[in-house]
């Protein structure tokens, strides 16, 4: 292992430490806060009692009883070893989308910042290849990359109060899928029928850090039938 | 074993001492607001620290109790009363059936817990009942508790020897609440860190569980006003592009965009808990290893009152 991949290992608190891997988004960061996060996820540090992944970085957060610096040799002896180990494997996700039709109320404002017609967009957002960074944020959050930079469409200035489960949306150079109803700010292309997150289930998500996605398009008659009961 | 909500607070929440090993799913550990109230109250009737009960905010509710009970008030007192007659807080007393409890408006702080000998009885959602208001989980479906509500108690079979007497509760001073450096301390130039701690910040009506906005003099960072989204500690101390500080608290996002400038420490959380809209107080920067003393301290206080319970 190159010298320049060891993370830097920072106290964020006196109850967390933030190993961080870079200082930009990208694949190969990616890749890396992916193995790791993946190894401590299946072997777990005694007195860490939550990890936060994110695009260049994992946040271990502490019990009121660990000692900090034993918990930052542990953390650190956890990245050696999950060094060596394998990229976990990355599953593909489908997931169905009705683009417009009744749940792409601003698709026409993405046209206009876009130049693209509404079957462009379309086309566009559904050919791309998507990778989830990391969930985080709220219950399920995905946080997508690799959507088509010409789609970039800023959010809106006065938000939604309320936007449902399950909707697409693009929000600047990033798209994404709204797991519970919540407000947003978003431009809403579409809405998929499938429960990204599951109240039920809560520990087993539709989309899990390190997928890969692709976005299909369905039809009405396909959205009703595959629709889930969303809560 | 029950009691049942005759007149619901203002915020009433079923909380332990939170929900954990779900960050990476999204879902912040929520549990009480002041989880050393919560600890004691709970030591004082014989319960586990982490054994679930009730927070009420600002203005408490009215609850009868359907059985006898053995119950502790613990946090900021409350304007209370058993059947119109005077109740103790910090102190394990108890109750008969069909007696009532009636608490009213805070006296000082923002919370105070009731906490029932033999524990709540509410299912619990990986392995922890407390409520998360914001993503609407846990506790009592998810919700603050409502006129009528009932929940029944005392199933614990691994109670413990109460306290009885307990004669020296903490005293809650929110005036200060001690920070260490955050992730992005060096994003803040000399003027600015010593503007923020200048001056006492005044808590805004826009506060809950989640956070606590903060106004007082406006933070500027010198380098950018949003950093590449990572994760959030507890008690971490954001400065969004408008320069007034929001403060993470117990049902924060798990991932944050805003720059952190300090972090509460781990001793001092639980003052943050007792914080309330138009409450003004100070940050005083201290380092790790003095926050790390604050916090053993801490320990060795509830150690020395769970000593008493053996």
């Amino acid at each position: 292992m190159a010298l320049n991949h060891t993370p830097q290992f920072i106290l964020a608190s006196d109850r967390s430490i933030l190993v961080k891997f870079g200082h930009e988004i990208s694949e190969e960061i990616h890749r890396r806060v992916f193995a790791f996060t993946d190894f401590v996820l299946t072997n777990r540090i005694k007195s860490v009692v939550n990890i936060h992944p994110a695009y260049s970085s994992v946040l271990f957060t502490l019990d009121l009883n660990a000692d900090l610096n034993e918990i930052l040799y542990l953390i650190k002896k956890s990245w050696e070893t999950s060094a060596q180990t394998e990229l976990p494997d990355s599953r593909h996700v489908e997931i169905p989308v009705l683009y417009g039709d009744g749940f792409g109320e601003d698709m026409n404002r993405v046209s206009q910042h876009t130049g693209l017609n509404k079957s462009e967009i379309i086309q566009s957002h559904e050919g791309g290849s998507y990778k989830v960074y990391f969930t985080g944020f709220s219950p399920g959050f995905p946080y997508i990359g690799g959507m088509d930079p010409s789609l970039s469409t800023p959010r809106l200035t006065t938000p939604r109060k309320q936007v449902p489960a399950g909707t697409i949306g693009i929000a600047a150079e990033q798209t994404g899928i709204y797991p519970l109803s919540s407000p947003g700010g978003w431009n809403l292309i579409g809405q998929t029928p499938i429960k990204i997150f599951d109240w039920h289930n809560p520990t087993d998500l539709r989309l899990r850090m390190g997928d890969s996605i692709k976005f299909i398009s369905i039809t009405k008659k396909e959205f009703d039938q595959l629709k889930e009961n969303v809560t | 074993m029950s009691l049942e909500i005759l007149r619901a607070g203002l915020q009433t929440t079923i909380q332990d001492l939170g929900r954990f090993g779900v960050a990476h799913l999204g879902i912040s550990a929520s549990g009480a607001s002041d989880n050393l109230a919560m600890r004691i109250g709970n030591l004082i009737v014989g319960n586990p620290e982490n054994t679930t009960a009730i927070e009420m905010t600002l203005t408490g509710d009215k609850v009868l109790f359907h059985s006898n009970a053995f119950i502790a008030l613990a946090g900021s007192k409350f304007k209370i009363d058993l059947d119109e007659k005077p109740f103790p807080f910090w102190s394990g007393t108890y109750i008969s059936a069909g007696q009532v409890l009636t608490i009213g408006p805070t006296l000082k702080g923002a919370r105070c817990y009731l906490c029932v000998r033999g524990g709540l009885q509410v299912k619990k959602i990986i392995n922890s009942a407390s409520t998360h208001l914001t993503s609407r989980m846990g506790g009592l479906n998810g919700s603050i508790l409502k006129k009528g509500d009932r929940i029944a108690f005392g199933n614990l079979d691994k109670v413990i020897q109460p306290i009885n007497n307990m004669e020296n509760y903490p005293y809650t001073d929110t005036t200060t609440i001690r920070v260490t450096k955050g992730l992005q301390w060096d994003w803040f130039d000399n003027q600015n860190r010593k503007l923020f701690f200048q001056k006492a910040y005044q808590v805004s009506t826009l506060s809950n569980r989640m956070g606590l906005r903060l106004s007082g003099e406006s933070i500027l960072s010198s380098k950018a006003n949003e950093i590449i989204t990572e994760g959030m500690p507890l008690g971490a101390i954001q400065i969004p592009g408008n320069g007034q500080p929001i403060l993470s608290f117990v049902e924060h996002q798990t991932t944050g965009g805003y720059p952190k400038l300090a972090n509460v420490i781990s001793a001092d959380l639980y003052k943050v808990g007792q914080l309330k809209s138009g409450d003004n107080f100070k940050f005083q920067l201290i380092d790790f290893p003095e926050a790390e003393k604050a916090r053993l301290e801490q320990e060795n206080y509830i150690l020395s009152l769970k000593a008493h319970c053996i």
